[in-house]
């Protein structure tokens, strides 16, 4: 398992996609899966980024694994904000009219729909969100 | 990213290069507040945009609202991952996409 901690701000998604790509390069990942990460990276991140810690600086530590079989990327997501369960949040009605659209819910839906499986857990002070996604 | 611009009267289109994410996406919709008024046609072109997260997601709906009232507009040259984006969030049916 590999992992970086970084300060919970917008400029470092670059440096958590940079950090992940690395490690997906090293396993030939396909070039469409690899897009679909920096997506569910930029949406989980940014959300941290702008709701765990108010007005604080935060950190947030990503963790990366892989497994063979069947074979997958395993992402946790660790950091010591408000408790918030991102799968709580309600899915998009996608069938709306721009009209009647909001924006809510579309980047966790976005990210449940590019990993396999998704689970959330608050413990000892933290939220921990751990995501799969088959290779 | 990069935005790159060619306007043409009440026609703008906007070709962005690179990505469409948290980072980026303020740039896009500064550049709309400044140039979205009294535009009749406005074009996205994605030739070169490698791929879109909500908060551009966000950004597209919005201009989509306010050219609902004062024209048209148009998102051309998606490539497949972002052909999915909209597709999964249901924005194929909101864009006008060609």
């Amino acid at each position: 398992m590999k992992e970086i901690t970084i300060d919970a701000l917008i400029e470092n998604i670059n440096t958590v996609t940079a950090f992940v790509d690395d490690l997906l390069d090293e396993i030939d990942c396909p070039m469409k899966s690899k897009i679909q990460i920096h997506i569910v990276i930029d949406e989980i991140f940014g959300n941290i980024c702008h709701y765990a810690y108010k007005d604080s600086v935060g950190t947030v530590t990503v963790s990366v694994e892989f497994q063979n079989t069947p074979k997958a990327i395993c992402l946790t997501f660790t950091d010591n904000g408000i408790p918030y369960n991102p799968l709580e949040t309600e899915d998009p009605d996608i069938t709306l009219s721009s009209e009647e659209r909001n924006i809510g819910g579309l980047g966790i839906y976005l990210v449940k729909r590019n990993m396999d499986e998704i689970k959330y857990e608050y413990i000892n002070k933290q939220n921990r969100l751990w995501m799969e996604k088959k290779l | 990213m990069i935005i790159n611009k060619k306007s043409e009267g009440t026609k703008l289109e906007i070709l962005l290069e690179g990505r469409l994410d948290t980072t980026t996406s303020p740039m896009l919709e500064t550049e709309l507040k400044q140039s979205i008024d009294g535009l009749t046609e406005l074009i996205f072109n994605f030739e070169k945009l490698e791929y879109i997260s909500s908060a551009g997601l966000r950004i597209l709906l919005a201009a989509q609202k306010i050219m609902n009232k004062q024209g048209s507009m148009v998102v051309k040259n998606v490539n497949e991952i972002i052909a999915e984006v909209f597709e999964v969030t249901g924005f194929s049916d909101i864009l006008t996409i060609e």
